[in-house]
């Protein structure tokens, strides 16, 4: 437990910033978004990643995926798109190189696993089953799935609550679905995953984008649409995560655009246990910790004792 | 050791159409080799990545980096407006840089196209070799040439037939009959391509320093590869990261 002296008002204060999801604990709610952390080693030389409530991996599949051609990214105004296409080493170089290097670490370990077909996924679940290091799963239903047509998994409620199923059944650690945000009614999703067996929720994943540069009269991405992400998308992230979180039981880890303590808290209020920093990591390599002493000096602040106060804590005006 | 931190400008000058020279102060000097790369942060908001610029020249001495960069964008654009004084936000230093072993004492081509001229200066001060240097420009604003004529034999090429041989770096070779057993070379992907079929012609190694839209800058994202011939060892697929494994590739490891 980190038990933080503050003093407020000359009076000392214990401060706790423990959450818990699904029986697990991390030591504060600061974790990193899947797919802009590696498995943390790049980040490694500007972060102490013990400082960290959890590292959530890049996506891993069964198999190594080369990802999409380049240009996979450009800027947009206040965020970005990617079209990564999910480059993975694949789990068996995954399972021998980076939980190792991770498990140096106090941060606890989330594995996103991807796949193009139900089966894809269950053979990673089942692999990363045998890793007590790894503490959850988290489910990348924005993938494109190939049985259906390259329509995503997370776009459907009847899809994602059969995948859901299927890899509860076969997950040894709590699963998360991470819920793609292009979808109408998010709550309904939220609803759809957890009655199909979801310990957690993560949103929200990229929303889909297009630019186009206008010099060249291309798309600026080869693969023409990419997942926008960064400060732009945060406001569309905090309402989802409310609809969400409104909708559903099971703790919510909520991100999107998430730079600063003062980010984090709003996401928490909005009603998430926890919160992810993705494209934030590319504008300050050192945001995840600046994150966690942002919450910190918040509760300092304002004399919270618990940040676990703040998880749906907004109020009606 | 990568970091970011926060330069001061030294000093800002135009030195061609759309091309500045910009020197910052920053303890960086003191580590970045030739070849290597900077992540320079907008200060507008609206703009969140690192923009790559390579670096130009590094005096560790005076604790200063000579930058030269063109206007590509939003971006650069802000950068062109920097004066004397102001704050620039720095990542670095990134990439793998030139080899300089690998040319020691050898006869080598040091071959920059454009905007690619900038980041062989460092390399031209600092390696010990028979230095053939050519350069191709658009026209005769032969940006950085005086500088690099004090380090190796300097042989110019122009689109518009301007300054030296007309057309691009490979028909300044061929025109002056140069040769060499190993090259060095930056520039756009044609000029790159052609280099490396050169090179595999002649059997002599060649170094590309390659350019990709970037985000992070540091090996995380993925957003930057280049096509390898073989399994990458990180990767695990044909794909390599330029920002990390590169920008600098030897010609036959990649596929341009």
């Amino acid at each position: 437990m980190r038990k933080l002296a503050a003093r407020r008002g000359g009076m000392e204060i214990s401060m706790n910033t423990k959450v818990t999801i699904a029986g697990v604990e991390f030591s504060n709610p600061v974790m990193t978004a899947s797919g802009t952390f590696g498995s943390g080693m790049e980040y490694s030389e500007f972060v102490d990643l013990n400082r960290l409530g959890a590292v959530v991996t890049k996506g891993v599949a069964n198999v190594p995926w080369p990802g999409n051609p380049t240009p996979r990214v450009a800027e947009v105004y206040g965020g970005m798109l990617n079209a990564i296409g999910l480059q993975n080493p694949g789990i068996d170089l995954f399972l021998k190189r980076d939980i190792p290097f991770l498990k140096q670490f106090d941060a606890k370990i989330i594995v996103n696993v991807c796949g193009k077909t139900v089966e894809d996924y269950v053979e990673v679940v089942e692999r990363l089953g045998d890793e007590p290091a790894v503490s959850m799963l988290e489910i990348n239903v924005s993938c494109p799935n190939v049985k259906e047509g390259a329509i995503a998994f997370g776009q459907k409620a009847d899809a994602l609550s059969k995948i859901t199923a299927e890899v509860k059944k076969h997950a040894r650690q709590p699963i998360i679905m991470k819920l793609s945000p292009n979808v109408t009614d998010i709550a309904e999703m939220a609803r759809a995953a957890e009655e199909a067996g979801a310990d957690a929720l993560s949103l929200i994943n990229t929303l889909t984008g297009m630019k186009i540069d206008i010099h060249r009269r291309t798309f600026a991405l080869a693969n023409k649409t990419g997942g926008m992400s960064g400060p732009a998308i945060k406001p569309i992230a905090v309402r989802m995560v409310y609809q969400a979180a409104q909708a559903v039981k099971i703790p919510i880890i909520g991100m999107g655009g998430i730079g600063s303590g003062e980010d984090a808290i709003e996401f928490l209020l909005a009603g998430a246990t926890a919160v992810s920093v993705g494209a934030m990591n590319f504008v300050n390599p050192y945001a995840t910790v600046e994150v966690v002493e942002g919450i910190e000096a918040y509760l300092q602040k304002y004399g919270i004792k618990d940040v676990n106060e703040l998880i749906g804590a907004v109020r009606e005006r | 050791m990568k970091r970011k931190v926060t330069a001061q400008v030294v000093s800002q000058r135009k030195i061609a159409q759309d091309v500045y020279e910009l020197w910052i102060a920053t303890d960086l000097s003191q580590e970045v080799r030739p070849g290597q790369f900077l992540g320079i942060y907008p200060k507008d908001k609206s703009m969140l990545l690192p923009r790559p610029i390579s670096v130009c020249e590094a005096c560790a001495q005076e604790g200063r980096l000579r930058l030269v960069y063109r206007i590509a964008g939003q971006g650069t654009r802000e950068f062109s407006t920097y004066r004397t004084g102001d704050d620039v936000a720095v990542l670095g230093p990134l990439g793998n840089g030139f080899p300089l072993d690998a040319g020691e004492d050898k006869r080598v081509f040091l071959m920059g196209g454009g905007i690619g001229v900038p980041p062989l200066l460092e390399l031209a001060k600092r390696l010990c070799a028979s230095k053939q240097i050519i350069l191709g420009y658009r026209d005769a604003q032969l940006f950085l040439a005086e500088d690099f004529a004090r380090h190796g034999s300097l042989y110019v090429a122009t689109e518009d037939g301007s300054a030296g041989t007309r057309g691009n770096v490979m028909d300044a070779i061929a025109q002056n009959g140069l040769t060499a057993d190993l090259i060095y070379a930056c520039g756009p992907m044609p000029m790159l391509r052609a280099i490396k079929r050169y090179a595999e012609e002649k059997g002599i190694p060649a170094y590309l320093s390659l350019e990709e839209h970037m985000a992070c800058g540091v090996g995380a994202c993925l957003g930057c590869v280049a096509k390898t011939k073989d399994v990458d060892a990180h990767s695990n697929v044909r794909n390599a990261r330029i920002c990390t494994d590169g920008p600098v590739f030897e010609a036959r490891e990649v596929e341009i």
